[in-house]
């Protein structure tokens, strides 16, 4: 019973509706503030996806930085290519290459969050399946027929999609309602979705750096304004005394 | 239109704190637009620390290194010429470098931490060409020296200390920057020690 | 010592430019009528965030890089290595919205207090003008993050002009400089961004506001507050002093100096516009999805269209009426037409009473439809098209218009009510 878990197609990621082809995208309850989610978010992508998917428009150090990495553990464990600490996380695959072995160059990865929203990666990672009549073996649920494999495999597994077969006005649809996992993943299926959950936790990161330090000198100038605006009201009110 | 009486100390506190207050506002309205012009992290990132090995320099031998887009010199300087230095102390401007031109470190005869080594900025004090190292013939331009920098602009002439000599245009010797030994071999150009 | 030295300084430069004079004229002694509501903060917020944008502008083309191969990247230099770079960005982006909601609600008011009729006509045409500088102003700005709803709301609006007969594909690629949106545009569009539109909004907002201080501002009774001379009574005049270049030859009544009065009344707008400005700048930059668009945090990419392609939320209603005609030529005619014909609202409006507040019930309805319409407009340009949205687009694309038709029917004899001979203000 354990080998074969069928998950609960409640709480399975892709819900295809057979009228618009929109996909249900399960909530990313991500949070910027967990640095150990961030670290273990971080060293996920650039063990996983940063041989194909740069990040090109952030720096080492700023990353270390702010996710409270050590510089020299920075350059030992994430840095990968020859670059130094200062310099634009990109990786060393030729653009052009690239573009030969997957149909498109691979996408930069870095807005990725703010492009697509942080709920389509988180159901996106969630959502690959057996299919062996595509060149990587696998398709997904919310991308069809993506051109990429799925890299993170050696965590999850392959799954294989459970169908549900319709009869809509006299014609056959086929959905897909679960997955069922082969169990050949390092990972269960709650740490998987954690594992994710970090992954998607460091690409918002990487979408917009500043966010938080946005958010806490917003309320700063929010507070300031409200005593200006007080302050203006009264000398306002002060001022027409002369007209009423 | 009636004539309220006007209460004019409180219409005066009032002006006086809005305008305080709308002050203080301005001012750090003022505050992204001023530190926009610091450095950028891409700018920092390109003049960051450069570390060097010096344990391949020849004795003799001047090696050249890119540090905030200014050529830096690492000379291994050899026994002879250190005890030349002190000689020349007459015919120099500022031969106990008086001038803020190095670290506190490199204020001494020498103008670096160790003796044979001497790191530089190998840009003329005058106005900013790159004096040309003459390891055997600087003598062509100051009797008796056996090496020295010469500035092919407007031949100013410094010695293997960067000091620079007197009757020239250059009014300051070159420039020491900041530098530490990590190890024995290695220096980090940029960086004082304890400055991380 | 110090009064005589400041008193000095001002009398030296007075006897050279007319620096007093120019206070008294137009802040000092410049009559307002006292009876201003919530709706007369605009013109002086459009103020502010015109500063705001020159400012943050200036600033941000420091960092910027106009190539095709740049742009995408400075852009996101700035959001990152340059330090406060992502708040001069986000001033800038949320600026650009706040500039046309500010600026719409301008509009707003000129139109339900009949601010455009005689004789403030030529305000009303300086500020459709800056109406329609500030929608290129903002539409070539659109193209330099040089993302893919840049690339591609670029591609669509630039095509529009292929509808014109004859020179249509040429100009096209006149305006483009390439066979496709290139470099080329993207220079172009930076050089009128950053220098010829900000020099052509400014001497607009500078003319606006000369013919404004002309006529003076009218109010929401729609009644001067300049009268024939000898007419009004003491009481109506009231205690303050005005320039003499306005009291000389009118008696006016119920008005107060601009300065302290609306100068301090404008400052409290400021403060109470600024709290909703940077709530949006802080918390909510992208104004979920409309101020800045999810498919622009992808480069521009001449190959691959993104799904749904939306212009600015300022632009829908406009947009909407296009889309909404089946025929590209006729489309673009009306879609032109939508804004063409705001130009002529002074005359299409033959009333000769200005506030909606003494005008006839037909005429509250005529506006209620038309923002109804206008705003059903915006909401359906940002959304896909679907056959029943381009019906209902259709019936709102006639409502617009139907507003300009029926006010010129209408207002030629509407039934208005009785004018107050003063202003109302409690």
């Amino acid at each position: 019973m354990k080998k074969l878990m069928i998950a609960l197609v409640a709480l399975l990621p892709t819900l295809v509706s057979a009228a618009g082809g929109n996909v249900h995208l399960d909530k990313a309850e991500y949070d910027l503030t967990d640095k150990t989610s961030l670290q273990n978010g971080a060293k996920l992508f650039m063990n996983y996806c940063f041989a194909c998917h740069s990040t090109g428009y952030q720096r080492y150090q700023r990353v270390a930085a702010d996710l409270d990495i050590p510089a020299e553990l920075m350059k030992e464990n994430l840095i990968f290519t020859d670059s130094k600490i200062g310099d634009l996380m990109n990786n060393s695959m030729d653009k052009k290459d690239a573009g030969k072995w997957f149909g498109n160059p691979p996408l930069d990865l870095t807005l990725e969050a703010r492009l697509r929203g942080p709920d389509w990666i988180y159901t996106y990672l969630r959502s690959f399946y057996k299919d062996e009549s595509r060149p990587f073996g696998v398709n997904n649920t919310v991308f069809k027929d993506v051109g990429m494999p799925h890299v993170l495999e050696e965590l999850q597994g392959i799954p294989t999609a459970v169908f549900e077969t319709k009869v809509v006005n006299g014609v056959e649809h086929k959905t897909i309602v679960g997955f069922e996992s082969n169990e050949n993943g390092e990972m269960s299926s709650d740490e998987y979705d954690a594992a994710v959950l970090d992954l998607v936790n460091f690409l918002v990161y990487a979408g917009e750096p500043n966010k938080l330090e946005r958010q806490n000198l917003g309320i700063w100038v929010l507070a300031f304004l409200v005593i200006l605006f007080v302050l203006s009201y009264l000398l306002k009110k002060e001022y027409w005394r002369d007209i009423h | 239109m009636s004539n309220a009486p006007v209460n004019s100390g409180r219409r005066k506190f009032l002006t006086l704190t809005t305008s305080v207050v709308g002050g203080v506002g301005a001012a750090a309205v003022a505050v992204p637009f001023v530190k926009s012009w610091s450095p950028s992290e891409k700018a920092k990132a390109a003049g960051a620390p450069v570390a060097v090995d010096v344990s391949k320099i020849q004795p003799g031998q001047l090696i050249r290194v890119e540090w905030r887009g200014k050529p830096v010199w690492i000379v291994s300087r050899t026994q002879k010429i250190i005890d030349e230095l002190a000689s020349l102390a007459g015919q120099l401007r500022d031969p106990d470098s008086q001038e803020p031109q190095q670290p506190e470190y490199a204020a001494n005869i020498n103008r670096s931490l160790k003796e044979e080594i001497f790191v530089a900025v190998g840009l003329c004090t005058h106005l900013g060409c790159s004096p040309t190292y003459l390891p055997d013939s600087f003598a062509e331009q100051v009797e008796g020296v056996e090496s020295g920098f010469f500035c092919p602009c407007h031949g100013s002439k410094f010695d293997m200390a960067g000091r620079v000599f007197q009757n020239v245009p250059a009014p300051l010797n070159l420039v020491v920057p900041p530098h530490h030994y990590v190890s024995d071999t290695q220096i980090l150009i940029g960086l004082d020690k304890g400055d991380a | 010592m110090l009064k005589k030295l400041v008193t000095g300084t001002i009398d030296w430069v007075d006897a050279r430019i007319p620096m007093t004079e120019t206070w008294n004229k137009h802040l000092a002694q410049y009559p307002t009528p006292v009876n201003f509501n919530f709706w007369y903060f605009f013109g002086s917020l459009a103020m502010l965030v015109l500063v705001n944008q020159l400012l943050t502008g200036i600033w941000l083309t420091m960092h910027y890089n106009p190539s095709a191969e740049g742009a995408f990247a400075s852009v996101e230099y700035i959001m990152r290595d340059v330090p406060y770079g992502w708040l001069l960005r986000y001033m800038h982006s949320t600026g650009a919205s706040a500039f046309f909601v500010v600026i719409y609600l301008h509009m707003f008011r000129g139109l339900i207090y009949g601010s455009y009729q005689k004789p403030r006509e030529l305000i009303w045409i300086f500020g459709m003008l800056i109406f329609l500088v500030l929608m290129a102003e903002a539409f070539m700005g659109y193209l330099l993050p040089w993302g893919q709803m840049s690339f591609w709301g670029a591609q669509v609006i630039i095509s529009l002009f292929g509808a014109i007969p004859i020179i249509g594909d040429d100009l096209t690629l006149w305006i483009r400089g390439d066979y496709v949106i290139s470099g080329a545009t993207l220079n172009r569009f930076f050089a009128l961004h950053v220098v010829a539109l900000p020099l052509a909004l400014v001497a607009l907002v500078f003319l606006h506001i000369v013919a404004l201080h002309e006529v003076g501002s009218n109010n929401p009774d729609g009644i001067e507050i300049k009268q024939k001379k000898g007419s009004a009574s003491e009481e109506a005049k009231g205690k303050f002093t005005f320039h003499k270049h306005y009291s000389g030859k009118k008696d006016i009544i119920d008005a107060v100096p601009f300065h302290p009065y609306f100068t301090v009344k404008d400052i409290m707008g400021v403060a109470g516009f600024l709290i909703f400005f940077c709530a949006v700048i802080f918390f909510l930059p992208e104004g979920g999805g409309y101020f800045l668009e999810p498919p622009n945090f992808e480069p521009a990419n001449g190959l691959k269209t993104p799904d749904h392609i939306a212009p600015v939320w300022y632009y829908t209603p406009y947009y909407a009426i296009l889309r909404a005609i089946p025929d590209k030529l006729i489309g673009v005619v009306f879609f032109g037409g939508s804004i063409a014909i705001l130009f002529l609202l002074p005359w299409l409006d033959r009333c000769k009473v200005k506030s909606i507040r003494y005008r006839s019930w037909i005429h509250k309805a005529n506006i209620t439809q038309f923002i109804i319409c206008f705003i059903v407009l915006g909401v359906l340009g940002a959304l896909a098209a679907t056959p029943v949205r381009t019906i209902i687009a259709q019936i709102a694309s006639v409502g617009y218009f139907g507003f300009f038709i029926a006010l010129w029917i209408y207002s030629k004899n509407e039934k208005t009510k009785p004018l107050p001979t003063r202003l109302t203000f409690k």
